[in-house]
């Protein structure tokens, strides 16, 4: 078999990996736009103060510490523990649940009925707020996040392809891990939706409020949880790129690579996510190797993902799995 | 009674005012953003010097050191902001640490008379001091540091890289791109096969990068990154397998910060230094009783040694050496930043100057002129020890080509001149 073809498999199988890391953002982003009309422009925020907590809690740092020095003299940084990654998630996801609340009690609660642009400026305050509280909080020091999972390349692939083609494919475990994560997490999404009175309560306000209210839901139930969700999928998020690159503030750009994901997949569809995550990692991938790095100079494949979504912008404005829009007048 | 109480009122004024330090520098810091865990540690030492300077020896000849911090959050348009709104201060000099805003400084601080110094960063050509009289590179520069790379892999080689294939990985903006037309030169003379892999800000995602290092198998890796490329990059590296004693990165992808959150897997990775590492110098225990005892150290005081605070100390240094110099050519301690821009052409760091100070062996020696802003373009590669966690030096100082370097400086150089009216010369 050609090299450029093997390596253009091993290049598309990095592609659909790279897919799932893009499309675990984006869940993000549908899951508050599908329940509230809001384009949550906080979510990379979120991944970031949710990574930030986690290895805060994790490595026992005093919260606010440079803060508390400064106003009395104190020198505390750290409580001197170390708490195991699995209740430092579990402590994560309350503090993620908190700010779901005070989001939904001090901002949107008094913005209901608001113009969506109204709701979106709210959010980019939100993601300056949080990315300056978590700062402040939790320092701007380069954190390493280890939860435990496994980096590194995948020996029985890379043997196994080896066998094959006489070349071993790189696949990186962390990529596995997070694509079997991103399955399960949409599974469960799916089910809660669909099977459960919560899911089903917030699928009749993302469908229409006014009518939610009349039967009895409860908009301010319905909307924390549906943060407090979104915190969670932005800590998965925040888990899986930290492991990348260290928890830092750039961690935050991240929402940068959901966005072409949304206008392909649909702002409304959790399996949508999923399949735009994966043809824009596959799309951007396979440009850069056939077409950006040899024949234009190479960094395509930000431009790249953009340009494959307002492709499909142009076709399908409501993206692949979203909802058409009519309104009438 | 009236008068006592206007006295006193003076006197008190006095004290609290800023208004009798006479050297002002300004520290446009970034503690807050993306790149925050780079400027920090830089800030803390460039601060910690200059404070050491006020607490244990009264300032710089006599005139204390009025320190003005300005958070630039490495955007270049605050930057401009931080250099509009301070300049009026009377700041002696600028040190930006960011080549987007050096670039947008150049002009404005040559059209205001104020020195701009770009220690291993910025526009490299501004070494021909001839057409940029305001801006000063020294001690090594962008060009310089893609030279030390090439010498020490040559070396490596036994002098003979013809054959081999050298990857550059590097940011796709301005600063990342300094150094390609130094290693295509530097391919013809040595024979090695240059292969460009950009990667665009910030960098979260590389893997494309990285499959074609695995695929296309280049002997050596140069790296030209910053911020979260860099810790991206290495872990990659890592993931593949690339050898790490192969992959070799500018001093901005140099500090503790880039290969922490790798692990182990980064032992062994080199960077190149224009300065000495770690904190076994005699200055550290007057920093310790001058600065951080009395509660005065910048920031948290806990970066204290670390790469980039020992790299923000040997700029501050540079600067208050320049000072020196400058008040004693002009016979005056309150000196104005024309003086300064004086001092600075006219610094020669020695040894004996650099021991005197408490930091023996701390850098190159090197003596800027009117012809060279940049100093002698001298750097030595460190390496990461995982287990100990500190980059150690392993090779002496050495020189990079003069030969490849001095004619691109000139050629850029009088192309910035003919495009800006320049008339060069000393």
């Amino acid at each position: 078999m050609p090299d450029q073809l093997i390596f253009g498999m091993e290049v598309f199988l990095n592609g659909l990996m790279a897919g799932v890391l893009y499309a675990l953002v984006a869940l993000g982003f549908v899951l508050i736009y599908k329940a509230s009309g809001i384009f949550n422009y906080a979510q990379g925020v979120m991944a970031l103060f949710a990574a930030l907590t986690l290895v805060g809690i994790m490595e026992g740092q005093v919260p606010f510490s440079h803060l508390i020095n400064a106003i009395f003299g104190t020198e505390i940084h750290h409580f001197g523990w170390h708490v195991p990654a699995l209740a430092a998630i579990l402590l994560t996801m309350v503090v993620m649940v908190a700010l779901a609340w005070a989001v939904n009690t001090f901002i949107f609660k008094h913005l209901v009925n608001q113009e969506p642009i109204i709701l979106f400026m709210a959010t980019i305050g939100l993601a300056y707020f949080l990315e300056g509280f978590g700062d402040m909080m939790w320092g701007s020091d380069i954190k390493t996040m280890d939860v435990g999972l496994p980096q590194g390349i995948n020996e029985v692939i890379d043997e196994t392809t080896a066998g094959w083609f006489g070349y071993g494919f790189f696949i990186d475990n962390l990529d596995i891990v997070a694509t079997v994560i991103a399955a399960a997490l949409v599974f469960t999404l799916i089910v809660f939706a669909q099977y459960t009175k919560q899911g089903r309560a917030m699928r009749a306000v993302a469908d229409d409020h006014q009518a939610a209210l009349s039967v009895g839901i409860s908009l301010n139930f319905i909307w924390v949880m549906v943060w407090s969700l979104a915190g969670f999928v932005a800590l998965v998020a925040g888990i899986m790129w930290g492991t990348k690159s260290g928890v830092q503030f750039s961690l935050s750009l991240i929402a940068l690579k959901a966005l072409p994901v949304l206008m392909l997949g649909g702002f409304t569809s959790i399996p949508g996510a999923i399949v735009g995550g994966l043809l824009i990692g596959v799309g951007e991938k396979l440009f850069e190797f056939a077409i950006g790095a040899p024949y234009l100079g190479g960094a395509t494949e930000i431009w790249f993902a953009y340009v494959l979504a307002l492709i499909f912008l142009v076709f399908r404005p409501q993206g692949l799995f979203g909802e058409k829009i009519i309104e009438r007048v | 009674m009236k008068q006592k109480l206007l006295t006193a009122i003076a006197a008190v004024a006095m004290v609290a005012s800023p208004a009798l330090a006479e050297l002002t520098i300004v520290d446009t810091s970034y503690r807050t953003g993306p790149y925050a865990a780079n400027g920090i540690p830089f800030s803390d030492g460039y601060q910690d010097y200059f404070t050491l300077l006020n607490e244990r020896d009264g300032g710089i000849g006599g005139e204390m050191i009025n320190l003005i911090e300005c958070e630039t959050g490495y955007n270049t348009e605050k930057g401009v902001e931080c250099y509009e709104a301070t300049k009026g201060e009377g700041a002696l000099v600028y040190q930006p640490l960011s080549t987007g805003i050096t670039y947008q400084l150049i002009p404005k601080a040559t059209a205001d008379g104020i020195p701009l110094h770009t220690m291993g960063y910025g526009r490299t050509s501004a070494k021909a001091g001839e057409v940029f009289k305001w801006v000063f590179n020294y001690p090594a520069n962008y060009w310089d540091g893609a030279s030390l790379a090439i010498t020490h892999l040559s070396e490596q080689n036994d002098g003979d890289l013809s054959g081999k294939k050298v990857a550059l990985v590097y940011h796709n903006s301005a600063y990342g791109k300094e150094p390609i037309r130094t290693l295509e030169k530097l391919a013809e003379k040595h024979g090695y096969e240059l292969m460009l892999l950009p990667v665009d800000h910030p960098g979260q995602e590389q893997k494309s990068q990285w499959l074609q290092v695995r695929q296309q198998r280049p002997d050596y890796v140069i790296m030209w990154g910053w911020g979260v490329m860099n810790q991206v990059a290495i872990q990659e590296a890592v993931n593949i397998r690339f050898p790490m004693e192969n992959f070799i990165g500018i001093w901005w992808s140099g500090s503790e910060n880039d290969v922490k959150s790798a692990g182990a897997g980064a032992d062994g990775y080199k960077a190149l230094t224009f300065h000495n590492l770690g904190s076994d110098y005699p200055i550290y225990d007057d920093i310790q009783t001058h600065v951080v005892d009395t509660g005065n150290a910048a920031g948290a005081g806990d970066q204290i040694g670390s790469v980039l605070y020992n790299r923000g100390m040997y700029a501050a240094m540079l600067a208050a050496e320049a000072i020196k110099t400058a008040q004693e050519m002009h016979g005056t301690a309150a000196i104005n930043a024309a003086q300064m821009r004086d001092g600075m052409e006219n610094l020669e760091m020695t040894e004996e100057k650099m021991a005197a100070l408490g930091l023996p062996n701390f850098g190159p020696e090197f003596k800027v002129s009117c012809e060279n802003h940049g100093g002698n373009g001298f750097g030595a590669v460190s390496q990461w020890n995982a287990e100990a966690g500190e980059f150690d030096l392993i090779t002496e100082y050495y020189q990079s080509d003069q030969e490849i370097i001095q004619p691109l400086v000139e050629e850029d150089s009088a192309a910035f001149a003919e495009e800006n009216g320049i008339e060069p010369g000393c």
